[in-house]
């Protein structure tokens, strides 16, 4: 075991800080949360700088115009982008970190072609129509139905939480194909257009008063058949090939700004049984970089631990305690979110435990797959 | 850059951990820290691994099996000293508790002038008749004679972060093992026709167990290879405070939710559990409790420290 990095790696880190240091010196000034049109560009320009500089698809492999940096490699980018506060990947999160990767994995020469090199350059913008009203935790009973009419799927149901919808140009979209099949078995992995006749997408507001999140709704939109990416009825398992690509960094940047608001709310005067929980969330969020050090050096030597499970179910509840006792800091300060980055932290962490797999729903994960406990008890349908 | 166990070091745990499996049993475990387990365990080479040429990162590995057999014994203080002898470190600030007095090779003081050695037959102490942890006997002393002064060539306060580095990776073996008891019990008890592991409300206190002895290993691990960089990489502190306060809340917290899935029998004498519990209770008096760990790291973080 050993804390320092190899030669190459602070080479490779080196050469990134001095690139982000003139990038970021002439960066324009974030654009207000709510206007779309400038973030989708301040993203995308971004992006772009990346792809100029050899950075974009970190992770993807050399021959899609990746980078293919190893696992350690992609901790330090992380690191030192989020420690130089380095614009994050906004709207182009669902394209590089999902989409791609999974046309990578499943997609055919025509569709890699029309948007892995559009995805790098920032010059296409995705979200993803997972979730239903209907369909959060239980995803896979997800009803927008997709029925066959010659080449075309012809689209009827309703997404929510579609991540980047307002100005996405293409959507990654889970339709059922088969309704009588069970319900893992008949769900395709659609790309969507989403300029198509029949779209609507209307934003959602959450409880910061605004977000990145939209609902669309589908009204007999006509999509080609060529638009599904792997087999007709496969699309549960397409869904799931992009998890290799995480290995473990997922959270990466996120830590590094847990740990730099850790030193803000320090500077805050408290009382010490306060401040004592403060150190406390410090050795959570400590411990949890080095878990993700951990998993980094397992996958690098091909094996896996536990860590990447573990590491969603633990960082979401410590950020969240944290968010909590930035309220419990602030008092009366703490009553208005006008750039009050401290406030608007308890109020963002709420869906820490919700997103992307509840808390409950990783427990179960764990506690089955990690610690071999029976399932529940099978429930109906 | 790595935090998984080298070759090395996984040949060292598995070694460790059959040597315990097969001398230290839980009915030794339950008859306490003597001279014959001390001098099984200086012969095995756990009182001088640094002597041996084990590192920091070393040294942890054998800790966590220590503490998944729930050894017995001031074992910590034993390989801070490092030269085979079995040895108990206290302070000599009230009130003055001494572990296993009468099985030590020799008591460790900690004054304000420095650390003196003192011949365990030579301290006046009442010893108490039913300590909190059964296998840890406990002695209290009013004053301590003085003794020989004792030269480690380091800083006490070096000795004193390794000795939290050790005692952490010790309860996090702690932790590990008493919610493998749970899981593993979880998975026979049948309660309402089925085994109770796969309902959701112990299901969810047995991932909670994983999840927080993951966190406290990659806490621990990362100490232990911090104490070897020390003379490059600052904050070493910083990562022994985290490692002992998330080990240490690990190790209580998974004895008193493997209590809770045992049910009744995690109320017992036979069962186990107890046993690892009140050691977890035990060494959070040892080289800095929880909540002083989480106010150092306050200072740290408010830049007092």
């Amino acid at each position: 075991m050993e804390l320092r990095y190899s030669d190459d790696d602070e080479a490779f880190r080196a050469e990134l800080r001095t690139w982000l240091d003139a990038a970021l010196a002439d960066l324009a000034p974030q654009p207000p949360r709510d206007a779309w049109d400038e973030r989708r560009k301040w993203d995308t320009d971004w992006q772009r700088r990346l792809f100029d500089a050899g950075y974009a698809g970190l992770h993807w492999p050399k021959e899609y115009g990746g980078r293919g940096a190893s696992p350690t490699e992609q901790l330090i980018f992380y690191e030192e982008t989020a420690r130089a506060r380095a614009p994050y990947v906004g709207v182009n999160f669902v394209g590089t970190l999902h989409a791609g990767p999974t046309l990578i994995e499943e997609g055919t020469d025509e569709q890699k072609r029309d948007h892995l090199p559009k995805i790098l350059r920032g010059d296409e913008v995705w979200c993803q129509g997972f979730s239903e009203p209907g369909a959060g935790s239980d995803l896979a009973s997800l009803r927008t139905r997709a029925e066959r009419d010659g080449d075309h799927y012809v689209l009827n149901g309703q997404k929510i939480w579609c991540s980047f919808g307002q100005v996405a140009d293409v959507g990654e979209f889970l339709v059922r194909t088969d309704p009588d099949a069970p319900k893992h078995k008949g769900i395709s992995w659609l790309i969507l257009p989403m300029d198509l006749p029949g779209i609507e997408v209307r934003p959602l507001r959450t409880v910061l008063g605004s977000s990145e999140f939209a609902e669309v709704f589908l009204t007999d939109v006509r999509v080609p058949v060529a638009n599904r990416v792997g087999a007709e009825n496969d699309g549960w398992r397409v869904t799931n090939v992009t998890l290799k690509y995480e290995r473990g960094t997922a959270f990466v940047s996120e830590l590094v700004d847990a740990m730099r608001l850790c030193e803000d709310l320090a500077r805050v005067s408290m009382e010490e049984p306060l401040a004592a929980e403060l150190g406390h969330c410090v050795a959570e969020f400590d411990a949890l970089w080095s878990l993700t050090k951990r998993n980094v050096s397992q996958a690098a030597r091909g094996t896996t631990g536990a860590g990447a499970m573990v590491i969603k179910l633990a960082y979401s509840e410590a950020r969240q305690r944290f968010g909590e006792l930035c309220l419990r800091v602030l008092g009366r300060d703490g009553l208005h979110i006008d750039d009050n980055e401290l406030v608007e932290e308890r109020l963002r962490t709420l869906s820490l435990t919700i997103a992307a797999g509840a808390s409950q729903i990783q427990r179960n994960i764990i506690g089955e797959r990690l610690l071999g406990l029976p399932r529940e008890p099978r429930t109906l349908n | 850059m790595d935090l998984d166990l080298s070759d090395d070091q996984v040949a060292l745990r598995d070694g460790i951990a059959s040597m315990l499996a097969a001398r230290v049993p839980m009915d030794r475990v339950r008859s306490g820290f003597d001279r014959a387990l001390a001098a099984e365990l200086a012969d095995a080479g756990v009182f001088t691994l640094r002597r041996d040429g084990f590192a920091w990162a070393d040294a942890v590995v054998v800790f966590e099996q220590l503490g998944r057999a729930c050894v017995p014994g001031p074992l910590v203080d034993s390989t801070l000293l490092g030269d085979g002898r079995s040895a108990c470190l206290v302070s000599d600030q009230e009130p003055i508790w001494i572990e296993c007095l009468d099985a030590v090779d020799v008591l460790v003081v900690w004054r304000a002038a420095g650390l003196e050695c003192v011949v365990p037959g030579a301290v006046t102490a009442d010893t108490s008749p039913w300590p909190l942890d059964p296998a840890t006997p406990m002695a209290r002393a009013r004053s301590l004679p003085a003794g020989v002064p004792l030269d480690l060539g380091r800083d006490i306060r070096e000795l004193v972060v390794a000795g939290a580095a050790l005692t952490a990776a010790y309860q996090l073996g702690l932790a590990d093992r008493v919610a493998e008891m749970a899981v593993a019990y979880a998975r026979e008890r049948v309660q309402f026709d089925r085994p109770i592991g796969s309902f959701q409300a112990i299901k969810h206190i047995c991932a909670d167990m994983l999840v927080r002895t993951e966190v406290a290993r990659a806490a621990v691990y990362a100490a232990g290879a911090h104490l070897d960089e020390r003379a490059t990489l600052p904050g070493v502190e910083r990562s022994v405070n985290g490692a002992k306060l998330l080990a240490g809340e690990a190790a209580i917290a998974n004895g008193k939710a493997a209590t809770q899935v045992y049910g009744g029998m995690g109320y017992t004498w036979e069962v186990d559990v107890h046993l690892y519990l009140k050691r977890a209770w035990l060494l959070d008096t040892r080289f800095g409790s929880v909540d002083r760990h989480a106010a150092d790291l306050a200072d740290v973080v408010r830049g007092r420290r």
